[in-house]
């Protein structure tokens, strides 16, 4: 006979289901300030307990405060609250208008801005981003034609991507915005090719990659984190850890055993576990890792702690597996209104101000999905059919002609 | 021109592509300091550079992955898949990203990298050594497959596939590395020095993709075949005394579609050689094709000699690989019907 007690198999279950109280007590959040900022160019063992702590300059009454406070042109700050706001706004515009059947699918954003509203301010127009399908605020951030975004949702005439991908997996290369796909992780790894490439042209282009953190889980995150590792490569792998995917929380992911940030202990990549409500801290954090790529010592992990505030898609009712009142409980904030408040803090910005600007991003949403519509919205509009069989290849071979004929094109 | 084996010959494709083009960069398992498992990269890295041909970490997920981001970068990336039994891992990557980049992103970013790896059998590779996928590739459109089958034409075609701009699968029938193996293998095995496609230039020539060989003119009927098959359909037509018209494929994406009706309406029968698998292997595509453009030329139906729908096995490896009795056997169907 054993001893031993029969085993049992654990299987985790978030803190709060629908028609619970939301629960955030499991989250880890250290004091604001006592996350230390070691020197860039620090060995990586030195650094392990940092994707233990978290990243914070912001505190609550939105004074930047500790050893991350980033020295920033207030410019930079009052360019990131408008693309925040602008992508909050076009994101609601947009999901509506898939409400009212204008286009087939749509994903928001929400409370996730600062991350790519930051770290698309931080790093240049020659750098590369390999985003997830949650990342608009990094293209607006660089001013990136909001029609061109209607037109993609709308799959129509004006499409750059010409009718052939689901609303807003965007493409954006003048941008350093790399071809977004349903699919996911599968470009981490691309953005670690895309840095040794720099590397191996002596070149001083960074590359920029995210994944969310229910995709840490995919074997292409493990690869890209091992090529980055041995190769020094000049990338910054970014896990935003929304805390949902879809409907399984983190703890599925494996966040409920150690951070994400930790993952990087195992690779020997420093590891920065940084508030990703904070546009200061996505900023600092952003820098650091962008400065440590530049002078050839290869690659960072950064986790960005957020929460995903809507639903996974327009497709998803967060209702049925998470309290409906959970985003308002989410201990990190708001990022639009804690850069609001620090803005206000620095005597740069007023209540009256930023209604003012709400007003003039709501006119500019509008203005560009009507401009939109008037080209087209989906299954009014479209490319030239001739589009569905161009860029397989270079060149069309046979069988593209020979099928493209049978439609009478 | 020097004698080479098709190792040598591919070894020479990726030295001057090296020499001509600094975009090119080699990695793969085992193939920098090392040269490779079989040797194709043998003193690349010496000769130029550790940046130019290095060992990858035993992940092809990653290879491949890297390989795409390099080549969305600029640089035209050479790896290696140490065997296509093992590309399994990096599908994904070849199918839902190499092959639509161009497509999905309306033209900004494509993946100009070229993936080599040995494949096929005849080796008592067993079942992980000895796999043909070539039909996992030829279905997914944005991808180009290629098979070259003697070192003249491995060298042209992999110059060629390096310099295209889509993604090209470069399959290398390693049965045939060290000689023109033609099924015979109770029998001593043939260099490549005794063969004329042995008989390769030094310098820079290319293959075009897309353009099958005629490799024996004939008249009574066509037999279609790539790799390693291309030799044992020879042997069969010698051994059965036919007049036929034996097509190496070389490309199957894209296909040469004119010289196989071209030859098909002009024999009238047809036979189609692989080793992979029958059933919806490569061949079942040909055979569709050549019904459906050749239908009214066609005396008898058209056969297929294929490798049966098990797993690759090792100790029955000659009642598995298709042999020149099975070759003659079809073709005696394809006369007399």
């Amino acid at each position: 006979m054993s001893n031993h007690r029969a085993l049992s198999l654990h299987i985790p279950a978030p803190p709060s289901r629908p028609g619970d109280a939301p629960d955030f007590t499991g989250l880890t959040l250290p004091e604001l300030g006592t996350t230390r900022r070691p020197e860039v160019l620090t060995h990586e063992a030195e650094m392990r307990d940092m994707p233990y702590g978290l990243v914070r300059v912001l505190d609550e009454n939105g004074v930047a405060v500790g050893p991350w406070k980033p020295a920033l042109a207030s410019e930079i700050l009052h360019r990131g609250l408008r693309a925040m706001l602008l992508t909050r706004v076009f994101d609601t515009h947009m999901f509506g208008a898939h409400r009212e059947g204008k286009n087939s699918f749509y994903m928001k954003s929400t409370g996730e801005e600062a991350i790519g509203a930051a770290s698309s301010l931080a790093l240049g127009r020659s750098d590369m981003c390999f985003p997830t399908y949650r990342m608009a605020s990094y293209l607006i951030a660089r001013e990136y034609p909001l029609l061109d975004m209607v037109n993609q949702i709308y799959s129509n005439a004006a499409d750059p991507l010409k009718g052939r991908q689901m609303p807003i997996l965007y493409s954006a290369r003048a941008y350093g915005f790399y071809s977004i796909a349903g699919n996911v992780g599968s470009r981490f790894g691309h953005a670690v090719g895309w840095a040794m490439a720099s590397a191996y042209k002596h070149d001083d282009k960074i590359a920029i990659a995210f994944v969310g953190e229910g995709t840490t889980a995919e074997g292409n995150f493990h690869e890209a984190m091992t090529f980055a590792a041995v190769y020094h490569a000049p990338v910054i792998l970014c896990i935003t850890n929304n805390q949902w995917a879809i409907s399984s929380f983190q703890g599925i992911a494996g966040g409920a055993e150690t951070t994400f940030a930790a993952r990087a202990i195992g690779y020997g990549l420093p590891g920065l576990r940084v508030d990703g409500n904070d546009f200061l801290a996505v900023t600092a954090a952003t820098q650091w890792a962008a400065e440590r790529a530049r002078s050839n010592h290869g690659a960072t992990l950064i986790e960005f702690v957020t929460y995903r505030v809507g639903g996974h898609s327009t497709s998803d009712d967060p209702a049925r597996y998470r309290p409906t009142d959970e985003p308002a409980g989410w201990p990190l904030g708001d990022p639009i209104e804690r850069l609001k408040m620090h803005l206000i803090a620095l005597g740069e910005w007023s209540e009256a101000r930023h209604q003012a600007l709400v007003c003039e991003v709501t006119e500019q949403v509008r203005d560009a999905a009507k401009a939109g519509e008037e080209i087209g919205v989906l299954g009014v509009s479209r490319p030239d059919r001739r589009e569905m069989f161009e860029d397989v290849y270079k060149e069309p071979d046979w069988r593209l002609i020979e099928q493209r004929r049978e439609l009478g094109i | 021109m020097a004698v080479m084996n098709m190792i040598q010959a591919l070894n020479a494709a990726l030295d001057i592509m090296l020499g001509r083009d600094p975009d090119v960069v080699i990695f793969g398992e085992d193939v920098g300091y090392f040269g490779g498992v079989f040797r194709v990269t043998n003193r690349l890295m010496a000769k130029h550079g550790l940046t130019r041909c290095f060992d990858a970490p035993l992940s092809e997920g990653g290879i491949v992955a890297t390989a795409i981001g390099m080549g969305a970068y600029g640089l035209r990336p050479v790896v290696e898949i140490q065997f296509a039994d093992y590309i399994l891992p990096a599908f994904d990557q070849l199918v839902s990203e190499a092959a639509r980049l161009r497509y999905r992103s309306g033209g900004e970013f494509w993946a100009p990298i070229t993936v080599r790896s040995p494949y096929g059998g005849g080796i008592f590779g067993g079942q992980t050594h000895s796999a043909s996928p070539e039909a996992l590739f030829a279905h997914v459109s944005g991808l180009k497959t290629v098979i070259p089958s003697t070192p003249y034409d491995a060298k042209g075609l992999l110059i060629s596939a390096i310099e295209d701009d889509d993604p090209v699968i470069f399959l290398e029938p390693k049965r045939i590395y060290n000689g023109p193996f033609d099924g015979r293998h109770d029998q001593p095995a043939i260099p490549w020095s005794q063969h004329p496609a042995s008989a390769v230039p030094e310098d820079y020539y290319t293959i075009p993709l897309g353009k099958a060989a005629v490799v024996r003119e004939g008249a009574e009927i066509t037999v279609l075949a790539y790799g390693t098959m291309v030799h044992v359909s020879l042997r069969a037509v010698e051994e059965a005394g036919v007049d036929a018209e034996v097509i190496d494929l070389r490309s199957l994406v894209p296909l040469d579609i004119e010289t196989i009706v071209a030859s098909v309406r002009k024999t009238r029968r047809c036979v189609i050689v692989h080793e992979a698998s029958r059933f919806a292997g490569f061949g079942a595509e040909l055979l569709a094709l050549v019904q459906e453009r050749c239908f009214y030329h066609l005396e008898a139906p058209i056969e297929r000699v294929a490798g049966w729908d098990t797993p690759y096995p090792h100790a029955f490896e000659w009642d598995y690989f298709p042999s020149p009795a099975r070759v003659v056997s079809a073709m005696r169907r394809a006369l007399e019907g």
